[in-house]
């Protein structure tokens, strides 16, 4: 008979691609990441982009209003602010990538493991990360730097080295109140190993608090290199950077805002879109969050 | 020979007020097939006990030491975590008293069947995917190749309940241990949920030790029961003669305290008065003698033997309380 054929191999969608298929229904998530990726893409392609070298002085030209000869005005030297804006979102940007990163790798392992083995583990690494904790995080940063060298890869690691203790702290608070749940003891009662239980029950349950705090590193390391450099430290005059540009033309505030609200914008753009990224992906992560559709849905009988 | 057989289990946990001895030196032999209830109230022991056979307590704090304790021909007091890892869900496996909790919230009803059947069976992932339609088809879950997509939120609690009896019975395993699987259900799912495991376990043979303190569940399930208090065994006996022949007081006490159908109409339920026994405390008598209502003198000056009352019967008390027959 035609009907007797076998039934093909039954499919249901892995939950990362399920979560892929959710996350565009996030219309500020979706804004955030096109934002984004705009941002990236015209940092990287400075060199293209840029009327002007953003470290040219042309002293006849400075502190000119936005133009159409300079799209964002220029700066107390003459230099071109749309083409500093350009160049400063390459060391901005990365610097805020590569410590969300470094504090994500240092930070969740070191929480995850702390959280999960408990006592004696957990005791040492709090401690550390305590020990690291009662510092003012710029204070740190600042030491840290002095130590290594004023050079903007120093700047990376040592904002990284301060954020990776919060997120430590954090994750392990999570881990903490997910390993009392009653699935991971269910997951251990069907012969789950220490890896399976970390990876798919505890990270993936702690995957929220994660997201949302690396919005706030981001954040945080932007602004941070921002004070660095400032105090000499990162990245170095007259290389451009939001953070460097912003604290200069705060002595230019009444005669050249445009100077300070370039590099500001920026920076706000750029930790918004950030922040509508991590709450998408926040909701993408968790099904209790998503808009189901009928078929799903157990049929009420 | 026994699929099950323990002697002398004790399980500590060391706190800082003291060494709690959350099951007291408790034996007992589970035959193949077998469906064996545990009762007791909270705190009583039974769960620990569950957990010690799973060698699912924490050690340290906990401590599980026992003078055997087999399953199945291995010597579950010797395994080590990665063997007991592979015993754990393949040959005994264990349901939990609150489905709302016991499922994984992020991840899908499909991919937590199939990672077990991955694990214990070695299928294939289309393989694993068909098997697990066909356990969700066998626990009564309609359209079950599309629930699997679902994830436990949009499950009811019987549902999520089901799923877990599926995932616990995916791998065939001998031993089946629900730990208050119907507690936390109203009472016709409650009932749905018995005759599911009835039905399941009866078809394969499964051994099934099913833990509850509701004794009107374990008397339509189970095939002996053995009532638990302090962390020991104080009586057990075949399912009938448990009910027709309480022969220790705290038994007594139960089935005082439970409601029955076929009772005279306006019997009052009597509570057990008063609260169990600090179990870091030494308990030389009858844990159960400042709450028992049948005390006699000799309950006073020695702990109370196990006695034989015959059938399969026996009893840790020193009260007469056989004058009813069956």
């Amino acid at each position: 008979m035609a009907l007797a054929q076998p039934p093909a191999t039954p499919r249901f969608a892995g939950s990362i691609r399920l979560a892929a298929r959710q996350f565009p229904r996030h219309r500020a998530a979706m804004v955030g990441l096109v934002c984004l990726v705009l941002i990236c893409l015209a940092a990287a392609l400075a060199p293209l982009i840029a009327p002007y070298d953003p470290v040219q002085i042309k002293l006849s030209a400075k502190l000119k209003p936005p133009s159409f000869e300079h799209l964002l005005g220029t700066d107390h030297f003459g230099r071109d602010v749309f083409s500093r804006l350009l160049y400063g979102g390459r060391t901005s940007l990365s610097v805020g990538l590569l410590v969300v990163a470094f504090a994500f790798v240092l930070g969740v392992p070191l929480g995850l493991a702390s959280g999960y083995f408990g006592g004696r583990t957990d005791n040492l690494l709090m401690r550390l990360v305590d020990a690291f904790l009662t510092f003012p995080p710029l204070l740190l940063a600042v030491a840290l730097v002095g130590l290594l060298g004023p050079d903007i890869q120093n700047v990376m690691l040592a904002l990284g080295l301060v954020q990776a203790p919060v997120l430590a702290r954090m994750v392990r608070g999570s881990t903490l109140a997910v390993r009392e749940e009653v699935y991971v003891t269910a997951a251990r009662a069907l012969g789950a190993g220490p890896g399976r239980i970390v990876i798919s029950h505890l990270l993936r349950n702690v995957v929220s608090p994660i997201i949302v705090q690396l919005t706030v590193v981001f954040a945080a390391a932007v602004v941070a290199e921002a004070s660095l450099s400032f105090l000499g430290f990162g990245t170095q005059p007259p290389q451009p950077s939001w953070g460097r540009d912003m604290s200069e033309a705060r002595r230019f505030l009444g005669d050249a805002p445009w100077m300070f609200l370039a590099p500001t914008g920026a920076i706000m753009l750029c930790v918004l879109s950030i922040n509508f990224l991590g709450d998408g992906l926040r909701d993408a992560l968790d099904p209790r969050a998503w808009r189901t559709r009928r078929a799903v849905e157990p049929d009420k009988r | 020979m026994a699929l099950l057989a323990i002697r002398n289990l004790r399980t500590r946990f060391a706190t800082d007020r003291g060494t709690v001895r959350a099951v007291d030196g408790v034996s007992f032999d589970l035959a193949e097939g077998e469906v064996l209830g545990l009762v007791g109230e909270s705190g009583s022991g039974k769960s620990v006990t569950a957990l010690s056979v799973m060698r699912l307590v924490p050690e340290p704090p906990g401590q599980v030491t026992a003078d055997s304790m087999s399953f199945d021909g291995i010597d579950l007091l010797r395994l080590s975590e990665a063997q007991a890892r592979e015993v754990r869900g393949a040959s005994m496996a264990m349901v939990f008293q609150d489905p709302m909790r016991s499922l994984n919230p992020v991840l899908s009803i499909g991919r937590q069947l199939v990672e077990v059947l991955q694990r214990h069976q070695k299928l294939d992932r289309p393989a694993a995917r068909r098997r697990a339609i066909e356990l969700l088809e066998m626990v009564g879950i309609p359209l079950a190749e599309k629930r699997l997509a679902a994830y436990p939120h949009q499950f009811s609690g019987g549902m999520r309940q089901r799923v877990m009896i599926a995932i616990a019975l995916s791998c065939n395993p001998r031993l089946l241990i629900a730990d208050e699987a119907t507690t936390a259900l109203d009472v016709t799912i409650q009932a749905q949920i018995v005759d599911l495991v009835k039905r399941l376990t009866r078809e394969r043979g499964t051994s099934v030790i099913w833990i509850s303190h509701d004794l009107g569940v374990v008397a339509n399930l189970c095939d002996r029961v053995n009532v638990m208090y302090a962390g020991r065994i104080v009586e057990s006996a075949p399912i009938r003669d448990l009910f027709h022949r309480p022969s220790h007081g705290y038994t007594l006490g139960l089935l005082g305290s439970t409601p029955r159908i076929d009772g005279p109409a306006l019997r009052r339920l009597s509570p057990i008065e008063g609260l169990p026994p600090n179990l870091i405390d030494p308990l030389p008598l009858c844990p159960f003698l400042p709450r028992c209502r049948v005390s006699v003198a000799a309950c006073r000056e020695r702990a109370p033997e196990r006695r034989d009352l015959g059938r399969e019967h026996w009893a840790s008390c020193f009260a007469e309380l056989n004058q009813r027959t069956p």
